[in-house]
C-alpha cells in the first residue's frame, strides 16, 4: 500500500572542509496513530522512527523522529567532508522496512 | 434542598477549582521527555536558535528549524500535542554545525521548545509561540 520514495539532494561538488546543506525528502504517510478509522476504532501508528546519513564509515546526523513529524518527511541539515565518497541515507520504518539512498560528492 | 448564597459560593469555588487541577493529559509527558533527556538537569536560556512560523494556518506541516553552536543533540517539543516529542537530532563528527530543518504537526497554539545539549554536557533551551489555526493530529 505505502509507496516509499527516498529523495536526496547533495551538492556534486564541494571544497574539502566547506559546509554545504542535503536535503531529503521520503514519501510516507507517517500515520500518527491519533487518527480513528470510520468505525472509530483507533488507526495503529506506522511511520518512519529513524534517519541517519553517513559518509564513509563516519556519521554526520542521526534522527529519532515522533509521530509529530508531518507526512513525507522532510529533513535538512548541514555536512562538511574532506575526500570524495559517498553518502549513505538509511530511513527506518515502524513496520521494520529500511530505506536507503545513496549520493557520492566530489571533493577537490 | 436549599443554599444559601454563601455556600453556593464555596461550591463554586470548590468546582472550578476541581476543574482546574486535572492538568492537560500531555503536561506530565512533556515533563517526563524533558527529563529523559537532560536526565533532571534544568536548562539555561538562550544559546539556540529556534525558528517556526508565527502564525501556521495547517497545523499538518508547520516549518521548523533549530540550531545551536556546539551541541550535540537537540530535542524539539511541541507540548500540546497528544505526544510532545517531535524530532532528537544527533550530530555525528561530519555534520557542517548542529542545525537542522523539518516539518512538524501541531495540534494546537502552543509553545515549541527545543533543548540542546552542548559539549559540555550543559542544556540549553529556547521557546516560541505558534499560532495554529487548523490542528494536525487526526485523520
Amino acid at each position: 500500500m505505502k509507496d516509499v520514495k527516498p529523495r536526496v539532494k547533495v551538492p556534486s561538488e564541494a571544497k574539502a572542509g566547506e559546509v554545504f546543506t542535503i536535503k531529503t525528502l521520503i514519501s510516507h504517510p507517517m500515520i500518527s496513530g491519533q487518527g480513528k478509522d470510520k468505525d472509530g476504532k483507533p488507526i495503529p501508528r506506522d511511520i518512519i522512527n529513524h534517519f541517519s546519513c553517513d559518509f564513509e564509515g563516519q556519521n554526520v546526523i542521526a534522527i529519532e523522529l515522533d509521530p509529530a513529524i508531518s507526512a513525507n518527511p522532510y529533513i535538512e541539515f548541514t555536512a562538511k567532508v574532506d575526500k570524495s565518497g559517498t553518502f549513505k541515507f538509511t530511513w527506518k520504518d515502524d513496520d521494520g522496512s529500511t530505506y536507503t539512498d545513496e549520493k557520492s560528492i566530489k571533493v577537490g | 434542598m436549599t443554599l444559601t448564597r454563601r455556600e453556593a459560593l464555596i461550591l463554586g469555588a470548590a468546582g472550578s477549582a476541581a476543574l482546574m487541577l486535572p492538568l492537560p493529559a500531555s503536561a506530565a509527558a512533556f515533563d517526563d521527555a524533558v527529563k529523559a533527556f537532560t536526565g533532571g538537569a534544568t536548562p539555561k536560556e538562550g544559546g539556540v536558535t529556534l525558528n517556526a512560523p508565527e502564525i501556521a494556518e495547517n497545523g499538518n506541516t508547520v516549518p521548523v528549524s533549530v540550531e545551536a553552536k556546539g551541541a550535540s543533540e537537540i530535542l524539539i517539543l511541541a507540548p500540546e500535542n497528544p505526544t510532545p516529542k517531535v524530532a532528537t537530532f544527533s550530530f555525528g563528527p561530519l555534520s557542517g554545525g548542529a542545525s537542522a530543518s523539518t516539518r512538524m504537526r501541531l495540534a494546537k497554539t502552543q509553545d515549541v521548545t527545543a533543548i540542546a545539549k552542548m559539549a559540555d554536557g550543559s542544556f540549553a533551551m529556547a521557546k516560541t509561540t505558534v499560532k495554529v489555526t487548523i490542528g494536525g493530529c487526526g485523520g
